[in-house]
This record gives structure tokens, sequence and C-alpha cells, in this order.
């Protein structure tokens, strides 16, 4: 399954408890590594960005429960729709985003519908990440 | 490289008319070109125009890739030179009989957009026909909104015939379901109704096609082609004159291949480079000032009797 997921300011704050975390683990290694034993992996963040006609990278591979986010860093328009249908973003002006979480493993071919000479493939591989990970980061606020 | 037009005209058994378009481009550099017999020949300009055909009681107009809503730094207003566009279409000496426009009216599909571009177009005052770009799709409906708006009595994704002055004109969508990787791509539905819409009519009809993508492999790299063209073409491989007219790469280029003549007209908002000459066909920043030789519109006519069809394209200046 893949969901769509506007970038969550649960995300954001997500990220921003990692760092501390590392800050943390910097001063306190014992302390750091008790807690890594019980910690929940965060989910990753990947940007593929968007330069002059084409995707960057344009293969890409992660593990389950990745957020892919598409940056549009060109002055037109393009669109990240994936080739099997199970994703299209709307229209992304420069600088729009627009991110999805691969929950299950496959290979997603995606391209552009404006422009579909600008293809890229997103391959999601290896173990898991515990569901909870993912929920965390996608689900319905508690 | 100045042969004279009779000598290149058209052919007199009103099958054959290798010579039957004379093609000519009011660039900045002031020349002219011909095409006749498959080959452009480059004329002086003052010498063309001592040759050039009594003004047609027929002719119309080409407009395209008006991106109204784009504002990036090669063009920050669409709209301005859209109006310039307009303007100059309302000063020609012999109004165009009707307007067909090919596509990407808009840049985002939102529906200020459309209304800004059909607003000021109509300010013409001649009829629009209208085809979609692939910028006109852009709507949670993907192209509901351009159907809603300009899509009356067209079947399909938009797709429509009409006949005006004896020339049958076929308006075709080529921006719809395209695949990744692809090129654009009219459909079997698309080209099965063209087959029907074009099997009662006299080989000796001219035919004008227009669409948005070019209908000719201009430059597949960047996707500047139509998948299934050929079958296209094919349908219309007895007529005796067929001219396609297309925007989607926003500068001028054309071909004559047999009896078909392919030409693709400039944008009214920003040019894109020539195939090949830059990473990417994004739009095109020129220096200052010279946009408007970059931007222009085409104007195409029929001279009666006679079986020629010229257009001639014009930029927003020089």
């Amino acid at each position: 399954m893949v969901g769509c997921l506007a970038v969550s300011r649960r995300l954001r704050f997500a990220r921003r408890l990692a760092l501390l975390g590392l800050a943390f683990a910097a001063f306190w290694p014992a302390l750091a590594s008790a807690q890594q034993a019980h910690a929940v992996p965060l989910p990753r963040e990947v940007i593929v960005t968007i330069d002059n006609f084409s995707f960057n990278p344009p293969e890409l591979t992660v593990p389950p429960g990745t957020v892919v986010t598409w940056v549009n860093r060109d002055d037109i328009p393009h669109t990240v729709v994936a080739a099997g249908k199970s994703f299209r973003s709307r229209a992304l002006d420069t600088d729009d985003r627009f991110s999805i979480t691969f929950a299950s493993v496959g290979d997603f071919v995606y391209f552009c519908s404006l422009h579909p000479h600008m293809t890229g493939t997103v391959k999601v591989r290896g173990a898991a990440e515990a569901p909870a990970a993912a929920s965390r980061a996608t689900g319905p606020a508690p | 490289m100045t042969r004279k037009r009779d000598e290149t005209g058209p052919d007199k058994d009103g099958v054959d008319r290798r010579g039957f378009l004379e093609c000519m481009t009011w660039a900045g550099s002031g020349v002219l070109w011909t095409v006749a017999g498959g080959a452009p020949l480059g004329v002086g300009l003052i010498h063309a125009l001592a040759e050039q055909p009594a003004l047609s009681p027929f002719s119309f107009l080409q407009i395209s890739d008006s991106h109204v809503g784009f504002d990036k730094p090669a063009n920050p207003n669409a709209l301005a030179t859209l109006r310039e566009a307009v303007e100059r279409i309302k000063a020609l000496p012999v109004p165009p009989s009707f307007m067909i426009h090919t596509g990407d009216i808009s840049h985002l599909s939102k529906d200020k957009e459309f209304d800004d571009a059909e607003q000021l177009i109509r300010d013409a005052g001649v009829p629009v026909f209208y085809v979609p770009g692939e910028h006109d799709l852009l709507d949670e409906g993907q192209g509901r909104a351009y159907l809603n708006r300009f899509g009356r009595g067209s079947r399909g994704a938009g797709w429509y015939s009409f006949d005006s002055n004896g020339v049958h004109f076929v308006g075709l969508v080529n921006v719809v379901n395209l695949r990744a990787g692809g090129l654009g791509n009219l459909g079997s539905d698309q080209l099965d109704w063209l087959r029907k819409d074009v099997a009662g009519l006299a080989s000796s009809t001219p035919i004008v096609v227009f669409a948005h993508i070019p209908l000719w492999s201009i430059y597949p790299e960047w996707g500047w082609g139509t998948a299934d063209a050929a079958q296209a073409l094919g349908h219309l491989a007895r007529f005796g004159s067929v001219t396609v007219l297309n925007g989607h790469i926003h500068q001028v280029m054309q071909k004559v291949e047999g009896r078909v003549a392919f030409h693709t007209a400039r944008s009214t908002a920003f040019p894109q480079p020539a195939p090949g000459a830059a990473s990417s066909p994004g739009p095109l920043k020129v220096p200052a000032g010279e946009l408007r030789r970059y931007l222009g519109v085409a104007s195409i006519d029929f001279v009666q009797g006679s079986e020629a069809l010229a257009i001639i394209d014009r930029p927003l200046s020089g």
C-alpha cells in the first residue's frame, strides 16, 4: 500500500527529536545506547529533486516505510505519476513538494505526465521496519 | 536560391500538389521561406513580397501555447504578451475568418487562467477552435475543466472536425493517457473516429489537421513527437493536400513530406531551445528586449483555385 501524505509537522518534530537524541548521545553514550535498544526507528525521508526535466536520483532503493519526497526545482511544472497508477501528484509548480510513504516492497516506476520522457523508479527492498514506526509518522493523530 | 515562383508553382492536375504550399516565415532576419517541391528555398524579402499572391478571401490564424499563468523569469507576464498577440491580430489588414488555438491555453489549468485567456482571446473578435495541450489537463478531473469550457460538440478528450470554405479541418488531442517514457498519443478510439470522419470526403478536399504535440518526430528525446501519428497520417494518405499545424515546442519548424506539410507555431508566452541545443527543453531565457522576437502567431491563407496555402509566422516584434 502506498499512501499520500503532506510532509507532516509531526515528521519534522520527529526529525528534531532525532537531532536532540544525537546531541544527547554525544555526551552520554552509555545512556544513549541504553535508549537505543528501546527506540522506535524513525521513518526515513529521502528527497528526489526534479532539475532540468529529470528526476534525481532517477533510481532509488529504500526500505519499506520510507517517505519519498519529490521537490520540483524547475521553472516549469511537473507531476509524479506511478506507471501502475498507484499514486499521482497534482501539478507541482516551482518548489512544490509531493510525498508518499512506500509501505511495502516492490518496484514503482513513475513518470511526469506532462513530460513522459521523464521517468524514475523507487525500489522498495529489505526487511520491513516495525509497522508501528510507519504509522507513527503517517497515521492519523492519536 | 531565388527561383521564381512560377517555376515552383502548384501543379495543374489537381492531385499532385508537391508545390502547393508556400510557407513564409517573417522573422527578425527579414527572410521568407518558400517551401516548394519539398525543399525550402530562402527568398529575399522584397523579391518574395513582390511575388506574394493577391489577398485570399479566406484566411485563418493559428495561436498556440499562451501558458496564461506562467510568471517565471523567461516571461514574468504571459498574459501581457498574449494581449500583444491579440492586438496584432486585431490590427491585421484582413481579419482572419477564425482562429485555431493549438493548446497550452493555461499553464496550470486553473479557472482564473482559463478565464483570463478565454476573455482575452475572445477580444480578437473571431471564432476560436481549441485543442488542449498537456497543461490544460491539470485540473482534478484531468481535463474535465477544459472539456466543460472548450469541448462543446467534441468527442472523447476533445477531438472534432468542421468544414470551412471547402477545407476540412480536424482538431486532434494527443496529450491524454501518455505513458512513461512515451511520446504524444492519439489512441485507437480517436484513430477510428478519424478514419470514419474522412471516409466520405473526395481526395481533392484540402485537409488541415491541428493538434498540440507535433505529429512528426522532431526530437523524441524530449518527447517532441506522437507515437501513433503514422496511423493518423495513413488515414489521410489519399488526400492531395494535407497541412498539419502543431504547437508544444514554442518555435517555428516546418517540413514537407510528400503531400503533407508540417508546421509548428511560436508560443505567445516563452521560447524553448532548439532540439538538443540545451540540456532540457525548459523555458529559454533570452536577452532583455529580445523576447518578442521569439513569440508570435501564424496566419494561413488559402488561395482559392490555385490550391495554394501560405503560412506566415508573425513574431510579436522584429
